[in-house]
């Protein structure tokens, strides 16, 4: 079967007003699959994953260089509009960031916005069962999000993600803040979600990395502190016959 | 403290120093640290002073046989020195005022803050932000000049002769103008508080700039410019010299604001310019309104401060 | 799970929505930035008012002429001549009157030729216009003067002149001036921060440095927040319960042996303004002990200071930058403040300079109100002049307190 690539980028790199901070990637990023980042602290895995639907457009003096496409078009190209773009890619952060209102509204807001025609409190249903959150909210919809637990918060957050129905969801460490048992959840949640969605997540947890990707990119950086892909490939391979050596030991734990 | 032992050589002979570590009561620091604390305690000093005085005051106009709470609260006529003591004649007008002013700087306020907080670039804001600066730093005297010698005129051209010399509106808005920069710095100060995560959350939806600006950070914001608000009404009570020069003198029952209509603090600025015997009911009729504006002040100030803690924890 | 997509329009329609969003979203960041246009006009429109009415063509009669007097023209008239014929025409009463004020002899030439001109010659004002009519209409007023008043002269005049900052108060407004006003102002400013300064930097030292966190701290925090709040008028009231009536002996010097004065003294007032400013100094100083950070204080302790050499030699002199700023600006509130003066009583007609702290005064947002309030037009002229001279005033003070803050700003 013939592999098709939701991302694709090429001799893409990240700046910072003169620093360099993602220097020179190339990757293609399957569809329907989970491909993980992982590599030390400051190598630029949140500025490569922001790039991806143009978070860091936000951000004063940040700018790329190369080629990021989506299907065939690039992301950065002078006709794209950026609101479109992150309509079609989803981001769940690092630290679980629900709206100060109602779980239902932290869900509906987004479709409201997005022009949905359809019936709400069906849409907001099958978020919250798609994101494995249903049974323990259906009985307090109205109630504020700041109410749930952080592992709850988290899957709201990745429900009201979903509810926008994008193509590709980026998740910045999305666990990291979590309890193993909510890790646990999220991580059975995205083995869900790759049915219908092409995922992107940044994590730490070489275990995680392992347990829940198909590929998975290796950043390190280099002399002048740019980060940078230096190995992309089947999870397994990563993790059992890397062909760098630097990915063995960070992948071991030997990474200083 | 004593040093003398510290002479290598005597250390030496004694073969080693006995070290004092006992508690010293060092006079100096005492009388510091008691001057300090009374300095520190003078705050509640004059707020009990304030208290006090107003209301010993307050409560020999109240003794007067005369006056009855019914008279005070209940009336509509106000002229101590021939036995009317119907307050409402100047909280109508203060009434009318403060609700003008909120009028005119709850929206300019907030659409100003929200601009300043969410849209300004760092060189737009660094111009802005002065002007409104200024306007705050402008004496309430200038503003009740620019009132009376200005707006009313302005005024006078759009209702002609429905509109008094002296009037509630003119001052009103020029009261919202002098009242604008607080709340759009407190409000700003609201809108910056909320963390950039929402905003972010909001744009990876596919919000646009004003979807996140409105729909999120400003609810979020909300019981920030709740308080502001309420210190902007705190601030339209206790505002007197606007209304003192253009709002009028004289107490007037009246809901009109064409119509002129002295304001509790303008009506306290008034009598007490004039020559004023001590214990008359006029003299101590101005101490029974002036704490009635440092109550409502003061539960003003209060609310917005606990609004602002309990919005402070939301985030932390 | 993807049942509803179509629900979500999509391509085309999904563009045409993303406009409109687009344009309400233009909409609305057009609203927004209005509202600060709208503040800029304000400013804009609050500052022409004043330079507008403090210009402008002025149409006056002399009730006589100053060639009954003196054939010699005005602007030659000498310091003695100017004595002998104010001498010679005042009646007896009236220039001893003048003498007791201030000694006849002692007087600048120019005070003797606006007594001339107020008291015997007696400029009558027939109208005043502000510079915006002066300069668009100028023909049109000349022609109605010419028309209403044959015998008036018209001039274009600045109310505001160097003269007009050295002369002291008068009945007439042609010949006012700010001197007793800006006096009074800074014996005012200058009590306050005396008093309140210290205090004020005391009680900030002891909430920062010294206080246990109870709550009697907390106490003592919340009532200094509130008390910031608590209206300008209201201060007014106890200072006059206070220093004017209670305080009395002190306040009107008789204490020290001053007898021709009551408590509606510069020191009863000052000390009004410095308990209205008190707070604020407070939360400022708090502001800039706040920010001299921790490892300086445990730097100081660790070589064995006691608490306040530590507050004394290394807190104070790295906030007191922040310490001034924050006092400066509290002055600007003072100098700026109007009602609490009304009630403790500030002269609204004085004419002598204050000398003492048992002086009477009046300040320059007194005169300010007194001048806005009267119904002649050429008290507001001389109004406007009053406001640009505070105006001035304040705008010094905050260029320095910026200054002072750019000077010394650290960066830890
Ligand atoms: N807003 C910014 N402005 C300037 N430099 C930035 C900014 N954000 C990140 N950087 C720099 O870019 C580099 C990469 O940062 P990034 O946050 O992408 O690292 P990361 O791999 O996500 O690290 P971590 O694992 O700690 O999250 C770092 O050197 C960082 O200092
Ligand atoms: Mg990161």
């Amino acid at each position: 079967m013939e592999k098709i690539y939701a991302i694709e980028t090429s001799n893409l790199s990240i700046h910072y007003g003169n620093f360099t901070a993602v220097k020179e990637v190339a990757m293609k990023v399957e569809k329907q699959k989970i491909t993980a980042i992982i590599g030390p602290s400051g190598c630029g895995k949140s500025t490569l994953l922001r790039a991806f639907n143009r978070m860091n457009d936000f951000v004063p003096g940040c700018h790329i260089t190369g080629e990021l496409l989506l299907h065939g078009q690039n992301l950065y190209g002078k006709d794209i509009d950026p609101v479109e773009v992150r309509r079609k890619i989803g981001m769940v952060f690092q630290k679980p960031n629900p709206f100060p209102k109602s779980i239902y509204d932290n869900i509906s807001w987004g479709a409201k916005i997005n022009g949905f025609k359809g019936n709400m409190n069906e849409l907001v249903e099958q978020s919250l069962r798609g994101a494995a959150l249903w049974d323990e909210v259906k009985d307090k919809l109205q109630q504020s999000a700041y109410a749930l637990s952080g592992g709850q918060q988290q899957r709201l957050c990745i429900a009201r993600t979903i509810a926008i129905q994008p193509e590709i969801i980026l998740m910045d460490e999305p666990a990291s803040a979590l309890d193993p048992i909510s890790t646990l959840r999220i991580e059975e949640l995205m083995q869900e979600l790759k049915k219908n969605y092409t995922i992107l997540i940044v994590t730490h947890n070489m275990q995680q990395a392992a347990r829940v990707s198909d590929y998975t990119a290796m950043m390190m950086i280099d002399d002048q502190r740019s980060g940078g892909v230096i190995e992309f490939d089947d999870t397994k391979k990563i993790f059992t016959r890397p062909g760098d050596k630097r990915t063995e030991d960070y992948v071991t734990g030997r990474f200083g | 403290m004593k040093e003398e032992a510290l002479h290598p050589k005597t250390i030496a002979a004694q073969g080693f120093r006995q070290i004092d570590l006992k508690k010293k009561t060092r006079l100096s620091e005492s009388v510091i640290q008691a001057s300090l604390f009374f300095a520190g305690i003078l705050s509640i000093l004059i707020t009990l002073a304030i208290v006090y005085e107003l209301g010993k005051e307050a409560l020999l106009f109240f003794n007067d046989p005369d006056v009855t709470l019914m008279k005070f609260f209940g009336t509509t006529k106000w002229q101590p020195g021939i036995g009317q003591y119907g307050i409402w004649a100047l909280v109508s007008s203060t009434l009318v005022t403060s609700t003008i002013a909120i009028l005119i700087s709850l929206p300019l306020g907030l659409a100003a803050a929200i601009y300043l907080s969410e849209y300004a670039s760092y060189r737009a804001r660094s111009i802005l932000k002065p002007i409104l600066e200024i306007l705050a730093g402008i004496p309430t005297v200038v503003y009740g000049y620019f009132a009376l010698l200005f707006v009313t005129p302005i005024l006078k051209s759009i209702f002609g002769d429905a509109l008094q010399v002296y009037n509630m509106l003119s001052a009103g808005l020029v009261m919202g103008i002098m009242i604008l920069p607080l709340i759009s710095s407190m409000s700003e100060d609201a809108l910056s508080a909320v963390p950039n995560s929402l905003r972010e959350a909001a744009y990876a939806m596919g919000a646009t700039k004003y979807e996140a600006s409105v729909q999120i950070v400003l609810p979020a914001a909300l019981s920030g410019i709740g308080a502001a608000v309420i210190i902007g009404i705190s601030r339209a009570v206790g505002e007197t010299m606007i209304v003192a020069v253009a709002a009028g003198a004289g107490p007037n029952f009246t809901f009109n604001p064409l119509q002129a209509a002295e304001t509790m603090t303008g009506h306290i600025a008034r009598i007490s310019g004039g020559d004023l015997s001590y214990n008359s009911i006029d003299y101590t009729s101005l101490f029974a309104i002036a704490l009635m504006l440092f109550l409502v002040t003061l539960v003003l100030n209060l609310v917005s401060q606990w609004v602002v803690n309990r919005f402070r924890e939301q985030y932390e | 799970m993807n049942q509803q997509k179509d629900y979500f329009p999509e391509g085309d329609a999904f563009y045409a929505s993303l406009r409109s969003r687009y344009r309400a979203a233009g909409i609305w960041q057009f609203i927004f930035l209005s509202a600060l246009l709208a503040a800029i006009i304000a400013l804009t429109a609050l500052l022409y008012n004043v330079v507008d009415g403090a210009f402008g063509y002025i149409a006056y009669e002399y009730k006589k002429s100053p060639t009954e007097f003196t054939s010699t023209p005005i602007n030659e008239l000498t310091q003695e001549e100017l004595l002998v014929i104010l001498k010679d025409n005042l009646s007896a009463g009236a220039y001893k009157k003048l003498d007791t004020e201030q000694k006849m002899e002692t007087r600048s030439q120019s005070d003797l030729l606006s007594l001339f001109m107020e008291r015997l010659v007696r400029i009558d004002t027939k109208g005043t216009w502000s510079m915006t009519e002066s300069l668009t209409r100028g023909a049109e007023i000349q022609a109605e003067v010419a028309e209403k008043y044959p015998k008036a002269t018209l001039e274009f005049r600045s109310w505001l002149t160097p003269q007009f900052l050295v002369t002291p108060m008068s009945s007439r407004a042609e010949f006012a001036g700010v001197r007793t006003a800006i006096l009074g102002s800074l014996w005012l400013v200058g009590i306050a921060i005396l008093f309140a300064l210290p205090i004020g930097t005391g009680a900030a030292i002891y909430l920062q440095e010294y206080a246990p966190k109870n709550w009697l701290t907390n106490i003592i925090q919340t009532n200094i927040n509130n008390l910031a709040g608590v209206p300008s008028i209201v201060y007014g009231m106890l200072g006059l319960a206070v220093f004017v009536r209670v305080l009395e002996t002190f306040t009107s010097g008789a204490m020290f042996g001053v007898t021709d004065s009551n408590g509606r003294t510069v020191l009863s007032a000052g000390l009004t303004m410095g308990i209205l400013v008190l707070p604020l100094i407070i939360i400022n100083a708090q502001e800039a002990i706040k920010a001299v950070p921790d490892s300086l204080r445990q730097a100081a302790y660790g070589v064995g200071a006691t608490r306040w050499q530590t507050v004394w030699h290394h807190v104070l002199p790295n906030a007191l930058p922040g310490i001034l700023t924050g006092s400066i600006l509290a002055l600007s509130r003072a100098l700026g403040e109007t009602a609490p003066l009304i009630v403790v009583g500030a002269s609204t007609f004085i004419s002598l300079d204050p000398s003492s702290p048992f002086s009477k005064f009046t300040a320059l947002p007194i005169q300010i109100y007194q001048w806005t309030t009267r119904a002649q037009s050429e008290f507001h002229a001389i109004a406007a002049g009053a406001i640009i001279v505070l105006l001035a005033l304040l705008l010094t003070l905050n260029a320095t307190a910026i200054m002072l803050r750019n000077r010394f700003q650290k960066r830890w």
